[in-house]
């Protein structure tokens, strides 16, 4: 079936036979390798994606569900050829080891300082609960977002 | 494979006709799909489906998500969501998604036993109302028939007062309980005890309940006692994430913590 959906405030059409997710929509057929695949079951949150205004993992998604929804993944979270204020304070603070949850952490914070521009760091731990650092690098994540000059819109 | 979007119970109710499996929030389903343990060919997606969002003071709609009921809901049931997995799961998960899985393990279901809510079940020939105790039949198993949908859950017009949830897991976030449960205690005395993860369903302690119950202002003694008869009460099994004793030992210690918050 076809499914259409906006991505990143750009609509796309793709043609979905099996029922995969909507993480291997965007990496395999939209080209947006951002969101990271990586346990498929909903506990890393390294695959988070914005759909509909909602905090959600992509791999929990079936991709034929998005059909008409809107998706904000990780290389839309900020405007063209700018970082997102999230991802400034983290590259600021080298709060970035390896850097595969990264992305997810910051689509996760994002969503977070849309709604709370100054979270605690207690607030911060429990909105990045469903992302794993496998660097367990979690301390400068946490400096790195608390107290924050952070603006954020999406 | 093809999805149909309803914009109506009915529409949806159709869908389910034919075989086709009901998709809501997805962090079950998905799971499924993903490692190739099922490969639905027809899919009824129910997330964006309004009538199922709505919420009428003690009937909630089985489409409300965990995020709004970790916001919105009656004491215990906020405080259960708010243990239900993480941002991204409590966004897209749902009570009715919770309920039609039926794991022994749910986060909502000791709050539904604790207060003896119903759940709604709709199909072509109309709706009917079934008794959580009648819902859960075994291990991720209900009285659901394949062409019913789950429409809403039915809560009592009146809570009790006191109530507590607690959840015994290995970390705050992301765990699937290794007990769980909800006590209830009302003006009278009269108090419930609903528990998750010690039995093949959600289920009460009577023995426990009828004896605190008329224990106006229980003594040490008495919670004592509420402890030893919970721990008898349930039927906790073996399996990779605890064991049998440990699993009967802190059903009694939940219980009776959760008591003592309700006392206080």
């Amino acid at each position: 079936m076809i499914v259409e959906l906006t991505v990143n405030g750009e609509p796309v059409t793709a043609r979905v036979n099996h029922p995969g997710s909507l993480l291997d929509l965007l990496r395999d057929d939209l080209g947006l390798p951002g969101s990271k695949s990586a346990c498929e079951q909903g506990e890393c949150g390294s695959c988070s994606v914005i759909l509909d205004g909602a905090l959600v993992c992509s791999c929990l998604v079936l991709a034929a569900d998005a059909h008409g929804s809107a998706v904000t993944t990780v290389e839309g979270i900020s405007e063209p050829g700018a970082l997102h204020p999230v991802q400034e304070a983290m590259h600021r603070a080298g709060a970035v080891q390896c850097g595969f949850c990264t992305p997810g952490i910051v689509v996760a914070a994002a969503d977070l300082f849309a709604v709370n521009p100054h979270p605690t760091a207690t607030e911060i731990k429990e909105a990045l609960a469903g992302n794993i650092c496998r660097c367990t690098g979690y301390g400068a994540i946490v400096r790195a977002l608390e107290g924050a000059e952070i603006v954020a819109d999406r | 494979m093809e999805i149909v979007h309803p914009r109506s119970i009915e529409e949806a109710i159709a869908g389910l006709s034919d075989g086709a499996v009901p998709l809501a929030g997805g962090t079950d389903l998905m799971v499924e799909v993903n490692f190739g343990h099922v490969r639905p060919e027809n899919v009824v997606g129910l997330r964006r489906l309004e009538p199922l969002r709505e919420w009428d003071g003690s009937r909630i709609g089985a489409g409300v998500t965990w995020r709004r009921i970790e916001k919105e809901g009656p004491t215990a049931l906020a405080e259960a969501a708010r243990t239900v997995g993480s941002p991204q799961i409590r966004n897209a998960g749902t009570i009715g998604g919770n309920l039609g899985t039926a794991s022994p393990a749910g986060d909502g279901h000791p709050f539904l036993a604790a207060v003896d809510a119903s759940i709604e079940l709709t199909s072509a020939g109309g709706s009917r109302l079934v008794a959580w105790d009648e819902f859960f039949v075994g291990v991720k198993k209900t009285a659901r028939a394949p062409d019913e949908l789950i429409t809403a859950v039915e809560l009592p017009d009146e809570l009790p007062e006191r109530q507590a949830f607690g959840k015994i897991g290995i970390r705050n976030a992301m765990v699937i309980a290794t007990v769980c449960a909800v006590v209830t205690r009302s003006e009278d005395g009269r108090t419930t005890v609903g528990l998750g993860s010690v039995a093949p369903t959600p289920i009460r302690a009577p023995r426990a309940e009828t004896m605190i119950s008329s224990a106006a202002k229980p003594t040490d003694a008495d919670l004592a006692e509420f402890q030893r008869l919970v721990s008898e009460e349930v039927r906790p099994i073996t399996d990779h994430r605890s064991t049998e004793e440990y699993r009967r030992h802190g059903a009694g210690v939940l219980a009776r913590r959760l008591l003592e918050r309700c006392l206080r």
